[in-house]
């Protein structure tokens, strides 16, 4: 039984060991930073040896489904989550700061519940513990007005939609009378509930998750709090959290509301076109990186909302396999703004005049990590891209894979302009070669694992594919 | 004995008083206050449910709800603080050093 919750039981002690041990080191070493990394990479090995799932069982009388599809987010978040360590280490507010890492250890913990939550009464509470240390962390430069207007924006609007949120499921536990999500997709199958009741719960509940992961027209957030937090924790909100709102999005929409009853693949397929185009068409103008990427990740959000409206195997497979894909990508991307911005001192893109010259594997890796997020082979965002438009064919929402392929263009213009200013313009009067970019050995290391996992994905990908498969078969399973 | 559906009334009112005043003021107590209302409209329906089906799941969430809404205006009051001492104003229209 402890088994289902393994990885959530050692981050806790890794956390707390952190919090004991962390007032006593003193000296220049970020030795914090190292001890979540090898602590999360042992928790990652540590599970994956004792703490895999045999079948699809329920745990902790119904609040924690222990499956597949449980087990590879938590891997994913575990692996996201020790690379931003590894960022963390590389600025020097946070490096040295213990109660950073701890904040990301606290919020992974709540991913992982996220993604293995089955009853209303967990996966509320494991939304609120994944926001609440992200708020912080985004707000986590006191001095710099920037950061903490994103962190407050953060927290306002993350509060208000989750208060939202609570509310629609407040309605649906008085609509069933029950908090476990197997026992309310039950009740609504057999046609025992008012579905025009559900479908005001619907759309509060929609409310909540949509904010999660960014969904237009619960978008306006990201570019604001993405622009203003720290590079290293906008990497991580824009990664796993997203991951893990989809996560909480296809377990509770799969198994509570079953979509022959209530069609809310429609509702989802009209939000998915919306955020699509919103994203990529507010895109085109920015000049400032991060807000260019934070837009580019509400696009994406709308690219895999694709293969939920789906709701079929492959949808599912090709939702887990783009979030796998989406992580490493936009993670490698944020982390190389990070260690530029560092340099450089400015997210602008003209800052970035000539810098294949000063720095040509660095420009090398923003090349293979923005074609990816374009969608160009041979990279993972290529294969993931198909892979949910051919889920999107599949299930007949032709309109709708026709408004991603004409957005995926659109995108391709954004990404390929910002490419125009690293390799095309110089640096004006000076010599590039007389200002080169330094890396710390930590970002180097993450970056170079992080550029060959966006080209593993998207070359040799079946084994990937496989393992999403597996993941989305076990939310079909009884 | 009052009827269940007086507490969901009841609820639904002090759900919509809070969003307006998220919506309306533009002090962020006062919208911390706003934010309250609307948690505990959600759990007043969540009590007076629990105790129409006799079920003490949701009587058990609105304690976790409580301890969810004390972490978050915590955290909401710290963030205020920080603000105040940059910005020398809290009033959310000043809010505006990012946008685009």
């Amino acid at each position: 039984m402890l088994l289902a919750i393994l990885p959530e039981l050692l981050l806790l002690v890794l956390a707390l060991l952190l919090f004991i041990v962390e007032p006593f080191w003193k000296g220049e070493r970020p030795r914090s930073g190292w001890v979540t990394f090898y602590g999360l990479l042992l928790i990652m090995i540590v599970s994956l040896i004792f703490g895999t799932p045999r079948a699809s069982q329920e745990a902790f009388g119904g609040m924690i489904r222990f499956d597949w599809f449980a087990f590879l987010f938590k891997m994913l978040f575990l692996f996201g989550a020790a690379l931003t360590a590894l960022f963390f280490m590389d600025h020097p507010l946070l490096s040295k700061r213990g109660e950073a890492y701890l904040l990301l250890l606290a919020a992974t913990l709540g991913m992982c519940l996220m993604a293995s939550a089955s009853d209303l009464v967990m996966l509320y509470l494991a939304i609120e513990t994944t926001s609440i240390p992200l708020y912080v962390l985004a707000g986590f430069f006191l001095n710099e007005q920037d950061s903490t207007e994103a962190g407050f924006k953060y927290l306002f609007f993350g509060a208000l939609t989750s208060a939202v949120m609570l509310y629609g499921l407040s309605l649906l536990f008085g609509l069933a009378g029950t908090t476990a999500l197997a026992a309310l997709g039950e009740k609504f199958a057999s046609g025992q509930l008012s579905l025009q009741v559900a479908w005001g719960i619907l759309a509060l509940v929609t409310v909540g998750l949509a904010f999660k992961v960014s969904v237009a027209p619960f978008h306006f957030w990201a570019p604001d709090v993405y622009q203003g937090a720290p590079t290293a924790v906008t990497g991580f909100l824009s990664t796993a959290s997203k991951a893990a709102g989809f996560a909480v999005l296809l377990r509770l929409f799969l198994m509570a509301f079953p979509s022959a009853q209530i069609p809310w693949p429609l509702l989802l397929a009209i939000l998915a076109a919306l955020t699509m185009t919103i994203g990529n068409l507010l895109a085109l103008p920015q000049t400032n990186l991060k807000r260019l990427l934070a837009y580019s990740s509400i696009a994406h959000a709308g690219y895999i909302l694709i293969g939920v409206v789906a709701a079929t195997e492959l949808g599912m497979t090709s939702v887990i396999f783009y979030l796998i894909v989406y992580l490493l990508t936009n993670l490698a991307a944020f982390g190389i703004l990070m260690a530029l911005g560092k340099v450089l001192g400015s997210d602008e893109v003209t800052a970035y005049n000539g810098l294949s010259r000063r720095s040509p594997w660095l420009a090398l890796a923003m090349l293979v990590a923005f074609l990816s997020l374009a969608g160009m082979p041979p990279f993972g965002g290529f294969v993931a891209k198909v892979f949910v438009f051919a889920a999107g064919v599949e299930a007949g929402y032709i309109w709708l894979v026709f408004v991603g392929v004409l957005n995926s263009i659109v995108g391709l213009y954004y990404y390929l302009n910002v490419m125009k200013y690293v390799y095309l313009y110089r640096m004006p009067g000076e010599e590039e070669k007389k200002h080169p970019i330094q890396l710390s050995q930590a970002t180097a290391w993450g970056l170079g694992v992080l550029i060959l996992g966006v080209i593993l994905l998207g070359t040799v990908f079946a084994p990937w594919f496989a393992f999403s498969s597996q993941a989305a078969q076990a939310m079909f399973l009884p | 004995m009052i009827p269940l559906a007086w507490y969901i009334a009841l609820s639904a009112v002090l759900f919509t008083i809070g969003a307006l005043g998220v919506l309306v003021r533009r002090n962020p107590l006062v919208i911390f206050m706003s934010i309250e209302l609307m948690l505990n409209s959600a759990n007043l329906a969540f009590i007076a449910f629990s105790h129409a089906f006799g079920a003490l799941s949701g009587q058990v969430f609105v304690f976790f709800v409580m301890a969810v809404a004390a972490a978050e205006v915590a955290v909401g009051l710290a963030l205020i603080v920080a603000i105040f001492r940059t910005k020398h104003t809290i009033n959310v229209d000043e809010m505006n050093s990012l946008k685009g």
